[in-house]
């Protein structure tokens, strides 16, 4: 009955099996939704999705498939991000404003427009009448008003009346890697936990004990074992400074949850790119330094090493003698990196700059060269991905 | 079975409603998940008495396991009495703990199942409790005996989203995630728990709390449990409205702040940005 809605939810990449479209027909002939479409969205929604973080797509196909509602075609592929459509400084416009503004012309020249646009425009835009951005009087983007705007990424349908349910799209905030807390982090890390039974027994162990009451023909005999406990070893290296400043919330997060989550936890500091100096105290960076080569010695390889950093910097801080910004380094970022993941058996780059940005920055590439593809981004799915590298 | 509606002491959203009729038509389980303090405990209750049916609580911890659910074998109890030589001790069925889910099972009345943060367990936790949900029914592989349920209970699941739950569990259940209340229907559960609560207390109230809720950075943010904690105590201080009013969008220290914020860190950050607003006023 619903095959083609099940079909496009697939396509969207929502995991819908045959059973869960089982259940709904089956709540359908309970009579659990009886002529009413809202209450059919609803049945389909708790019977359908299984997780908060597909609501969102959830009700988008809802919406196009009930209604008829398609997709504009040539509507450019991808999401504007999120930043430029934020709510900031909503410009809301008199009747009189609204009036002025003209239509572009067909629907065909408008798609065409937003496309070249798309293309021209490289930053984050706000007000105004030509740029994609919020709050503006341009055809494109959010927040505003043209009689044949194209709405892109908008919270709340404002200058419309009668919004159905699912087209309010309440979930957006719980779409994938969006917020991020310090819990989600400890949960994303508890995957590189290892336990392992060490120290003084204090635990009964019952199959032990059985064993040797056993052997012992029936008279009790106690085994105690050590408590389980987790045994992961970490080494994080942090950078600081400069262009990490805009990064400084979402890194002390992470550093906060690590600390919490691994009770052998070393952390240091460097800037942009680890040389042979190595720092634990952001105060006393210039007088207290540790030698690089000194932790290699100290800490052993079955540390997983975790880098984190924006890797943002010139290119010739990495190859370059002397290519520091801060000092004259005898020896290129490279040779250190590699020597850091030469000697520990499992590395990774964490880096807070999103993704799709990484192809902007020539040295990201070539860190992530030098980790061998190792990097991932600081969000929930990078940091599990992270986690499961480590495991390996 | 009758159907669950909002009653006038718990504020059910209508897809709550919805998602919840369908798990007790279907005889699925229901999992809710949502932010804390928006009431995934309570519903349970709610559902039980709005069905009329005794409500049997299980409690995880991250130390349970599925077993405990089911029935657990005494090995230690049954090893002391076989050493003081107890004629208990040939029985094994004397050993046999009866765990929560074989209660409901038992129970020649439905009842209502409420399995609470099931993610506190173990990963495995849920699949070792697909084929008792699906069917119903377990094998005491100590007595032989497989206890089958009487009547299929209810099952309300909650998930404080702490770990993913595998797909094979999923599939088997209806999905809820209670959103954050909106104004209005914070409104109403404000009235369901104090009836007869000043209106502009209230009004005062919520507008401090909506305020609290949007400053950026909080690390809890206060949700329904602590709004209905904080009037409480607003109300046994007997402070007026005006005790709550702001001069025009600005951030004040609340009374009682204690209630709303959960940890210092809000704390220092709210008095931070409450001294900012201040001294922009001045």
């Amino acid at each position: 009955m619903f095959a083609t809605f099940i079909l496009a939810l697939r396509q969207a990449g929502l995991p819908v099996s045959l059973t869960e479209y089982l259940t709904l027909l089956g709540a359908m002939k309970a009579r659990v939704a009886a002529y009413d479409l809202d209450d059919f969205y609803y049945l389909s929604r708790a019977a359908l999705v299984k997780d908060e973080r597909h609501l969102d797509r959830f009700d988008r196909i809802f919406g196009e498939v009930f209604r008829g509602l398609e997709r504009p075609p040539g509507a450019p592929e991808g999401e504007i991000p999120e930043e430029w459509l934020r709510l900031v400084a909503e410009k809301v416009l008199t009747p009189e404003e609204m009036a002025r503004i003209e239509a572009l012309g067909g629907f065909e020249a408008l798609m065409e427009t937003l496309r070249r646009r798309l293309a021209e425009q490289k930053g984050r835009h706000q007000g105004g009448s030509k740029w994609i951005g919020t709050g503006g009087t341009s055809p494109f983007g959010a927040y505003g008003y043209n009689p044949e705007g194209v709405r892109i990424g908008q919270d709340g349908s404002r200058h419309r009346r009668a919004v159905k349910v699912w087209d309010r799209r309440e979930f957006r905030d719980l779409d994938d890697d969006v917020e991020i807390g310090t819990r989600n982090m400890k949960i994303a890390l508890r995957r590189l936990r290892r336990f392992a039974r060490e120290g003084a027994a204090t635990e009964l162990d019952m199959p032990g004990t059985i064993r040797s009451t056993a052997h012992n023909a029936g008279t009790l005999d106690l085994r105690l074992v050590p408590e389980r406990r987790n045994a992961v070893k970490v080494l994080l290296l942090l950078d600081i400074g400069g262009s990490m400043d805009d990064h400084v919330r979402i890194s002390s997060e992470l550093f906060s949850a690590a600390r919490s989550e691994f009770k052998h936890l070393v952390h240091f500091y460097f800037h942009n790119c680890p040389y042979e100096r190595l720092w634990r105290s952001n105060r006393r960076r210039r007088d207290e330094t540790v030698p690089t080569a000194e932790v290699l010695r100290t800490y052993g390889p079955d540390y997983k090493l975790v880098l984190v950093g924006d890797a943002s910097m010139s290119p010739y801080e990495i190859t370059q003698v002397g290519g520091s910004v801060e000092h004259w380094n005898e020896e290129p970022g490279r040779a250190w990196l590699e020597r850091l993941t030469g000697h520990f058996r499992r590395s990774a780059w964490l880096n807070p700059v999103p993704q799709d940005f990484w192809g902007h920055t020539p040295s990201i590439g070539m860190v992530g060269e030098i980790m061998e593809g190792r990097m991932f981004p600081l969000t929930l799915r990078g940091l599990d991905d992270m986690a499961r590298e480590l495991v390996r | 079975m009758a159907a669950f509606r909002s009653t006038e002491r718990y504020v059910a959203s209508r897809d709550l409603e919805v998602a919840v009729n369908a798990a007790i038509a279907l005889q699925r389980p229901l999992l809710v998940k949502g932010e804390p303090g928006t009431g995934k405990t309570v519903l349970a209750h709610e559902v039980a008495r709005a069905l009329g049916l005794p409500l049997i609580e299980w409690h995880i911890k991250s130390t349970t396991r599925a077993q405990h659910g089911l029935y657990e074998y005494d090995a230690v109890a049954r090893l002391r009495d076989g050493q003081l030589g107890d004629p208990r001790v040939h029985d094994i069925a004397n050993y046999i703990v009866r765990g929560k889910l074989w209660e409901a099972f038992e129970s020649p009345v439905p009842v209502v199942v409420l399995i609470d943060e099931i993610d506190k367990a173990d990963i495995e936790f849920p699949n070792d409790l697909l084929l008792e949900l699906d069917r119903m029914q377990f094998h005491v592989y100590e007595t032989r005996q497989t206890v089958v349920a009487k009547h299929r209970p209810v099952v309300i699941i909650t998930s404080n989203n702490e770990k993913e739950l595998p797909d094979a569990f999923l599939r088997r259940c209806f999905f809820h995630y209670i959103r954050f209340p909106d104004r209005e229907t914070m409104e109403r559960i404000v009235e369901a728990h104090y009836p007869g609560l000043r209106k502009d207390l209230v009004r005062e109230a919520l507008d401090v709390f909506f305020r609290i809720r949007e400053v950026p950075g909080l690390r809890k943010k206060p949700a329904t449990s602590e709004l209905l904690d904080w009037l409480k105590l607003l109300m046994v201080e007997d402070l007026p409205p005006e005790a709550l009013r702001a001069k025009e969008g600005k951030l004040i220290i609340p009374p009682l702040y204690g209630a709303l914020l959960k940890n210092e860190q809000d704390v220092h950050l709210f008095e931070r940005l409450a001294f900012l607003s201040r001294r922009a006023g001045a």
